[in-house]
């Protein structure tokens, strides 16, 4: 048993995250923000460093990874808060043309009920028939909403694992951001951080990263869906109270629309949606205790 | 990443999974929780068994994976606990095995081993708890011995104890973590006094000790004097590093045990009831995996393990109080009944925030250790 990241991962890992410094900085997001519209040269950029056909065979055209590597790098697109409906174009390459290389963008109906980008996809997977636009909380995320019973499809499981993946960059992000900030902000003569009230803050916001990190990378090992369950709720959580709290580090700061923090939980709550009925995943981890007994 | 053990190591899990299921059924019945003599002879009975088999010194000598599929093996097998002989198995020992002379390990280490001799933590004093590093309990140097008067408190099974790890002040004018020295002290050695603590459990789990002018050979001094502070951090690393592994496997099962219980007895009916053990099961599940990654992170780096251990007793000490008080919602008023299975456990897990370092401190550790935040 070797878990821990292997040379190659932590090299994937280390490249992807130097390329979305690149390719989505702090000033990209921004520009994102107030433009609004998905940027189809980022997403053929993205395709062309193999994003979407990580895990698709070589003889395909694709990579020749596997899930581990594709959490890594799922990882490391919502630590960027990378927008756009990633998880679902990656799902499709290989069976929609196109998307693996990124001329084609694929959305999906998700848990809830909701669409993303459904007005910038070139392809829906699932029935979005009278599908009507919301006023999306997430100012990078466009959301349509199709009517009930419409698809009552779950999220496969390759979904709400990917979808597990992102919320865990945002955890990380939102840790990073807090840390940084109670490091730098003084008040009463010292750094924030020196408070136990806001250290004690940062540290549950790493323990639930770390936590989420152990569930998602094992539910990438072992691609079982009870594991995934597990990492589902784990990384939902990290990201969702990983957020707020580090929006509480930040004060009044955090309160603005200026800060990214408000990006980050909005994200989150999302993401939360898409990966389907916490309830459901719930139940599924609950029959599974009495299932193991016999 | 990997989750898969190597050959040997399954040839390991093999062995030790056979050689258990041969003993378990000749061990005889276990002592009450509160006969102490009692635990103690049935504790060391088990050490002795391992001994012999050839598994003694897993935890301290087997790589951290081998240590890992120990402590699930016999968790999942239903056999004792290392019980009295925590201390000696699970800090004394390896400290004494890092920082011990060759003398020093050649006199404690094999009766550690073969379940011969049981040691307790004499860390904790009356007003040095959170901030150890206050302790006024002294040390003062006589010829070839050192003449020790204070006390101690919270020492755990110090009633059976023969020896103590027993952190004292030598050098009262030095800055409070400088003047510290770490000694083994016999626990039958005139004036040493024990009197035991009850615990809100009901049971004498620890004691307070009372030390007037023991008298302890310079000879029993673990690394330097003065230098004690030093040693006392490795002791904690293996505290919080690898104490915990068997019992996350235990509260698996106990999750398990509990989610039968409200399926006969109907509380499994309630929604809420079983969202609340779904999750304590995603819980139990990302502990183990944590346990998984932190191990394969010491065999990695080879070294003493990291405060990565402060993490996972957060978030450990945290849950396990959430399954006994789920546990305790299952059984309703049953609950209330000491003679109920988990109602004595949900006593104890009460302790897990609070002892080997309150969750408060090991924040302060996270936050200072690991992020870089400002001491306070
Ligand atoms: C079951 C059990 C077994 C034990 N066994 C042993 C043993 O064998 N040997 C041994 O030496 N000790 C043992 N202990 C002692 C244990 O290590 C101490 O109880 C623990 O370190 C806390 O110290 P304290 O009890 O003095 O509490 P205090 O330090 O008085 O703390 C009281 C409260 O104040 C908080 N607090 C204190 N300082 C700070 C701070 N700087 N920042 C924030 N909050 C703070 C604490 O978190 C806690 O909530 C045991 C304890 C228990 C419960």
């Amino acid at each position: 048993m070797r878990f821990q990241l292997t040379e190659d991962q932590r090299a994937l890992r280390d490249g992807v995250r130097g390329l979305l410094a690149r390719l989505f900085g702090s000033e990209a997001l921004w520009a994102a923000v107030d433009g609004g519209g998905l940027d189809r040269g980022l997403w053929r950029e993205l395709g062309a460093a193999g994003f979407f056909g990580l895990r698709l065979a070589e003889a395909e055209g694709g990579v020749g990874l596997g899930l581990p590597e594709a959490v890594l790098v799922f990882e490391e697109a919502g630590r960027v808060l990378l927008p756009g409906p990633l998880v679902a174009t990656h799902l499709a390459a290989g069976v929609v043309p196109g998307a693996a290389t990124g001329e084609v963008v694929v959305t999906a109906v998700g848990g809830g009920e909701l669409v993303e980008w459904l007005d910038e996809a070139d392809v829906v997977v699932g029935d979005a028939a009278g599908a009507v636009a919301l006023r999306s909380v997430d100012p990078l995320t466009p959301l349509h909403r199709v009517p009930a019973g419409v698809s009552a499809a779950r999220p496969g499981d390759l979904f709400v694992l990917l979808t597990a993946a992102e919320q865990l960059g945002t955890a990380v992000r939102a840790c990073e951001l807090a840390v940084q900030h109670a490091r730098t902000r003084e008040q009463f003569g010292r750094p924030i951080g020196a408070f136990q009230a806001v250290k004690h803050l940062c540290a549950e916001l790493l323990v639930r990263v770390e936590v989420a990190r152990a569930a998602v990378y094992a539910a990438a090992v072992t691609a079982d869906p009870v594991d995934i369950a597990a990492a589902r709720l784990l990384a939902d959580e990290a990201a969702v109270r990983g957020a707020r709290d580090c929006l509480q580090v930040h004060g009044g700061m955090g309160f603005t629309w200026e800060a990214d923090v408000h990006l980050c939980l909005k994200r989150a709550w999302v993401r939360a949606e898409r990966g389907g009925s916490i309830t459901e995943s719930e139940e599924l981890l609950a029959g599974e205790l009495l299932a193991e007994a016999g | 990443m990997d989750l898969a053990y190597s050959p040997e190591e399954e040839e390991f899990r093999g062995r030790l999974r056979e050689w258990l299921a041969k003993v378990l059924p000749t061990l005889p019945p276990k002592p009450s929780p509160d006969d102490w003599p009692g635990r103690r002879a049935y504790d060391l009975g088990w050490q002795r068994m391992l001994y012999d088999a050839g598994y003694a010194d897993v935890h301290w000598d087997a790589s951290p994976t081998v240590r890992l599929i120990f402590l699930e093996e016999t968790e999942k097998a239903g056999a004792p606990y290392v019980g009295a002989g925590f201390v000696g198995l699970l800090h004394a020992g390896p400290t004494i095995a890092a920082e011990g002379t060759a003398e020093q390990r050649a006199r404690w280490l094999p009766s550690i081993l073969r379940g011969e001799e049981v040691w307790c933590q004499g860390f904790s004093e009356p007003d040095a708890g959170s901030d150890l590093a206050a302790l006024r309990t002294r040390a003062r140097r006589d010829g070839d011995a050192y003449v020790v008067s204070g006390s101690k408190i919270w020492t755990s099974h110090a009633e059976v104890a023969d020896w103590c790890e027993l952190l004292v002040r030598t050098d009262t004018s030095a800055p409070k973590h400088r003047g510290i020295s770490w000694l083994a002290m016999p626990m039958d050695a005139p004036g040493v006094t024990v009197r035991p603590l009850r615990t809100l459990a009901g049971s004498t789990e620890f004691a307070e000790v009372f030390l007037d002018e023991v008298r302890v050979p310079v000879a029993n001094r673990v690394g330097e004097e003065n230098d004690g502070w030093r040693v006392t951090m490795v002791t904690l690393s293996y505290e919080r590093g690898t104490a915990f592994v068997g019992e996350v496997v235990a509260c698996r099962r106990v999750l398990g045990e509990v989610a039968r219980e409200a399926r006969v007895n109907g509380r499994w009916d309630d929604a809420g009831v079983r969202r609340r053990l779904g999750r304590l099961n995603a819980e139990f599940r990302a502990l183990w995996r944590l346990t998984q990654w932190n191990v394969s992170e010491a065999e990695a780096s080879g070294g003493v393990p990291g405060v990565g251990g402060s993490v996972f007793k957060l978030r450990y000490s945290r849950v396990r109080q959430e399954l006994y008080d789920v546990a305790a919602d299952v059984l309703g008023p049953g609950a209330l009944d000491l003679g109920r299975p988990w109602v004595l456990d949900r006593l104890s897990s009460l302790s897990y925030t609070i002892a080997a370092g309150t969750s408060e401190i090991q924040r302060n550790i996270v936050g200072e250790r690991i992020l870089g935040l400002p001491k306070g």
